[in-house]
């Protein structure tokens, strides 16, 4: 694939958001502008694959657009190639579930026109070849996700959701140009070729390192930079959440990794040390936020941030190894981090437009308003199942795979010799194990609440299942999710070339292993196999099932629930999702929260009801951002009389600041 | 002939842990009774009781999903399989190298996963209480398991059971601080994994402290027989892992004649007993203890195994 198919592709891709921004009122025009961007984005993603397999030489193409010295460059590597097939195929899955799901949209053609935009966004962020193309692309993508983020701007909550995103974003792009700035040095080489082959000092490469996290990791959704995201992608429509959680937090992690890994030259060993904090960091809060959620699309933006915060550490390590010259190392962690990135992308996706099926359904995403739909939703229910097994990284399924990869790279770290890295790695071990812990309880509290258990009202009880082509969006993810996680081994080959380009190293071939299991350094070292712990398992699962049935009693009866004697015909004396998280909350929540319960218990004899109320209080908010809101309205209000002067004073003001600027260009050097 | 002779290995070990598992849970219990001065049930009362189970028809509650009957089969294979790859007698099994020490950690956390969703399932509330306590107490435990296995694992160099066993074997092991504070948070862990005293008490119904019973309510029959021989070897798996890694004597090697796997065997039965033995005694000592104490009997173990696996990373001879 040349950077020219590339490029060809974004172009269609605009021309199908023109055409949609043209016929958006026209009947059906929504679900042939789906399938128009489903086939595109499929092309793209066998375009991609190709490429990354192949292992196609790079190809780079200059434009006469853009800034005039510098023209624009667009190019195709590896890591662009293993993007690009990233992006494409979220967008793939994304566009195919909207042919069904935007039927059900009030205002479709308030979306519509995006859809195409921003995935043309992301894909040109990820072939940009210099930064002011990657700037523009960037931006372009913050903003056609925005229009996005307000397709249902009517709504309570959304409008204060598209503000706070549009800050956010302004807030990473400024930080990212920055970074650009001074990667590009004083001579201004803004081609990514000419930034990679000058190095930058250690100070500067601290700065850019800095702004590179506060840019990308404000779109990433990093702590405590993640505010705008649970609650901008809760906010869009469910495919574009989809995209927003699954693919454009992807993107933004490409960001990261083109600057830092490839731009930035060779890494020093402290680099690291940020990395890996605000990445365990963010694992452990991310998840523990989304515990205490009750809105299901909110709980799974949450859970954005904390699979975010895993790929961050693994990026974190890959960084520190490399700057210690261990490269098979940094290959082993660059892979988990980037294994992560794809199981990421597929059951987020999957589960957002399970959330989306739901939303559809009952009109509900209030998990406390559901519940029972197993029974009325059987296929949504039951890939939803797989997603919510393979994101709590439960084997054989695809998010244990990559989490255990991760783990083996821990396990390498005591050869670092920093003291630094000795002490962090291993906490920060503990909180990718905490996280891990907590996401799987965080997954049965979505599932056991929304789709078991009987229905708490009634959208709920009649609630029916949803069209084919969303089925088809979620079942293909469900099956790549399966095969991600029982032969792992592919999706490491394939990753082989990016960690060759990156850390100049690879993993060891693992296609060639007996068994198709994996190994990442040597088989007695540590080894596992997804195909036959999945076989050993399904086998002696109808083992059992098979002897049971042929000499236990067949005998069932259907009665009513037995619970201790005690049943009551009430579903709302079911747990609720509060309840559920209540014992988590009270062991993490008085610290991580400051989280406060107040018992209004009612005197014996009285009939009002007992309450109970919970304060939650969100530290990164308070602390941080509040502060700063209140500081910027304080200046904006002393500078707002600057807004009622008279003509003169305007005139000397500009005067003075002539003069004062023609007085710094004299005295500068 | 090898690979036939190592899949008998393999498939004996398989019937081996599901034969002794009903036969440890007796054996505990009657352990537990006699030093309670009660006579205590026959140690073959386990298997009586499966067998009951198994012939008694199956009562499912009318709100009860597809999925509440397919859990009782998914607990049992991740639990046997996971059973199943532990060394128990013979190290070197056919297929170890499967899954690792993480891996056989994680399948527990499937069948803990779909548990918990099964006390869902049906929509009452001890079903919720009991889930989401045993989530609570997973998401401590199983983050102390992972330390336990970091600490393992820097020190033998591999994350393989096979290998650990090996290593402790070897004379390189010594005495160190850092197996000593594994050792202690591994045996916690198996205590509140496994529910017994002083975390839960698999002996009750009806208190206002229970979890893994609570989770079970609605099973009954065949079900109810699968989950509970899925327990029992659950608990079998614990002190296999804890004989495998701290008392790794006995066990035949790989290659070994019959006589040594037999030697193997007695070993482990023997292994076992001591196990069992201590479990009853220390249940028989302690109190039950509030649930939400729980929180800190875990993070002890969880700070234990960090510790561990701390004082690894800043010294190899610790």
């Amino acid at each position: 694939m040349s950077a020219w198919f590339g490029l060809a592709w974004v172009c269609v891709l605009m021309a199908v958001a023109v055409f949609a921004l043209l016929n958006g009122r026209a009947q059906n025009s929504s679900a042939a502008v789906y399938g128009a961007c489903f086939l595109i984005s499929f092309v793209g993603l066998l375009a991609a694959l190709i490429h990354l397999i192949s292992g196609a030489p790079e190809s780079e193409i200059v434009l006469p657009l853009g800034l005039p010295w510098i023209g624009a460059h667009f190019r195709v590597d590896a890591l662009t190639a293993f993007f690009l097939a990233v992006v494409n195929l979220g967008g793939a899955a994304a566009c195919l579930y909207a042919i069904g799901y935007a039927r059900h949209e009030a205002e479709p053609q308030r979306s519509t026109p995006f859809v195409p935009a921003f995935l043309a966004g992301m894909n040109l962020v990820v072939l940009a070849g210099d930064a002011f193309s990657f700037l523009f692309a960037w931006e372009f993508m913050s903003l056609s996700s925005w229009a996005l983020v307000m397709a249902h701007h009517r709504e309570e909550g959304v409008a204060r959701a598209g503000y706070v995103y549009i800050v956010m974003a302004s807030f990473g792009t400024l930080a990212l140009l920055l970074a650009f700035g001074l990667l590009a040095g004083p001579q201004g080489d803004y081609a990514f070729a000419a930034i990679r082959a000058h190095q930058a000092s250690p100070l500067r490469a601290g700065f850019i390192l800095a702004l590179a996290l506060a840019g990308a990791g404000s779109k990433a959704g990093l702590v405590p930079l993640h505010v705008w995201l649970p609650l901008a992608h809760p906010a869009a429509p469910s495919h574009v959440s989809a995209l927003m959680s699954g693919v454009m937090t992807k993107v933004a992690v490409y960001g990261f990794i083109r600057i830092v890994f490839d731009l930035l030259g060779p890494p020093q060993w402290w680099q690291g040390l940020p990395i890996l904090a605000i990445g365990g960091g963010s694992a452990v809060l991310g998840v523990l936020y989304a515990m205490m959620q009750t809105d299901l699309k909110r709980v799974l933006a949450y859970s954005t941030i904390e699979n975010i915060g895993l790929i961050f550490v693994g990026l974190g390590l890959a960084l520190a190894f490399e700057a210690n010259g261990f490269r098979t190392a940094a290959a082993l962690a660059l892979t988990a981090a980037l294994f992560h990135v794809l199981n990421h992308a597929f059951f987020k996706s999957l589960l957002f437009f399970g959330a989306g099926a739901v939303l559809v359904a009952t009109g509900e995403r209030e998990m406390d308003r559901l519940g029972g739909l197993i029974r009325r939703m059987p296929v949504t229910s039951f890939v939803f199942l797989i997603g919510c097994m393979a994101i709590s990284a439960l084997p054989p399924l695809n998010g244990f795979a990559s989490e255990w990869l991760a783990f083996q790279a821990i396990l390498l770290s005591p050869q670092l010799p920093q003291w630094g890295l000795k002490l962090l790695v291993p906490a920060v071990g503990a909180l990718l194990a905490l996280s891990a812990a907590l996401a799987a309880a965080c997954f049965v509290r979505v599932y056991g609440i929304v789709f078991l258990g009987r229905p708490r009202f009634a959208a709920a009880k009649g609630a029916e299942e949803v069209d084919q082509w969303s089925l088809a969006a979620m079942a293909s993810l469900a099956a790549l999710c399966v095969i991600a996680g029982v032969l792992p081994g592919l999706v490491i080959d394939g990753l082989a070339p990016v960690a060759q380009a990156l850390v100049g190293a690879r993993m060891p071939a693992q296609a060639s292993l007996p068994w198709l299991s994996i190994a990442p350094i040597a088989e007695s070292r540590s080894s596992y196999n997804g195909l036959l712990v999945f076989a050993f398992i399904a086998m002696s699962a109808s083992l059992a099932a098979y002897v049971i049935h042929r000499f236990a009693s067949r005998a069932l009866r259907r009665a009513p629930a037995w619970d201790c004697g005690y049943p009551d015909a009430s579903p709302l004396t079911q747990y609720s999702a509060e309840g559920f998280a209540q014992p988590i909350r009270r062991v993490f929540g008085t610290f991580v929260f400051r989280a406060s319960e107040r018992i209004d218990m009612p005197a014996p004899g009285e009939t009002r009801p007992a309450r109970i109320d919970v304060t939650l209080h969100d530290l990164a908010w308070e602390l941080i951002y509040a502060p700063i809101a209140l500081a910027v309205s304080f200046v904006a209000e002393r500078l707002n009389r600057i807004q009622y002067l008279t003509i003169r004073i305007y005139l000397s003001l500009v005067f003075f600041s002539l003069v004062f600027l023609l007085l710094a260009l004299a005295v500068w050097p | 002939m090898a690979v036939i002779l190592d899949l008998v290995v393999q498939n004996a070990q398989m019937l081996l842990v599901l034969l002794l598992a009903p036969l440890l849970t007796g054996f505990v219990r009657k352990a537990k009774a006699r030093l309670q001065r009660r006579r205590g049930p026959s140690l073959l009362q386990p298997y009586r009781d499966l067998l009951r189970l198994s012939r008694k028809e199956t009562v499912l509650a009318e709100e009860s999903s597809w999925l509440f009957r397919v859990i009782p089969y998914l607990i049992f294979a991740a639990t046997w399989v996971a059973a199943s790859l532990v060394p128990t007698f013979a190290a070197g099994l056919m297929f170890n190298w499967s899954a690792d020490l993480i891996a056989i950690i994680a399948l527990l956390g499937s069948a803990r996963f779909f548990l918990a969703l099964a006390g869902m399932d049906v929509g009452t509330s001890f079903g919720g209480l009991g889930s989401s306590r045993e989530m609570m107490i997973a998401t401590l435990a199983e983050p102390a398991t992972i330390m336990i296995v970091f600490t393992l694992a820097l020190l033998a160099g591999s994350t393989q059971l096979s290998q650990v066993a090996a290593f402790m074997l070897s004379p390189a092991v010594g005495l160190r601080v850092s197996l000593g504070l594994a050792l202690v948070a591994l045996v916690m862990v198996a205590i509140a994994e496994n529910g017994r005293i002083p975390i839960d008490n698999p002996a009750t119904h009806l208190e206002l402290t229970m979890v893994h019973e609570a989770m079970l309510l609605e099973y009954s029959g065949r079900h109810l027989a699968v989950i509970e021989l899925a327990a029992s070897l659950k608990l079998l798996l614990y002190l296999s892992l804890i004989a495998c890694v701290f008392l790794p004597w006995g066990q035949a090697q790989p290659g070994a004649g019959p006589a040594a796997q037999l030697a193997g065997v007695g070993a482990y039965i023997g292994k076992l007993a001591v196990g069992g033995l201590f479990l009853a005694w220390f249940e028989t000592s302690i109190a039950k203890m509030r649930v939400f104490r729980v929180s800190d009997f875990l993070g002890a173990a969880l700070m234990l195994g960090l510790l561990g696996t701390l004082l690894l990373f800043v010294s190899r001879s610790l």
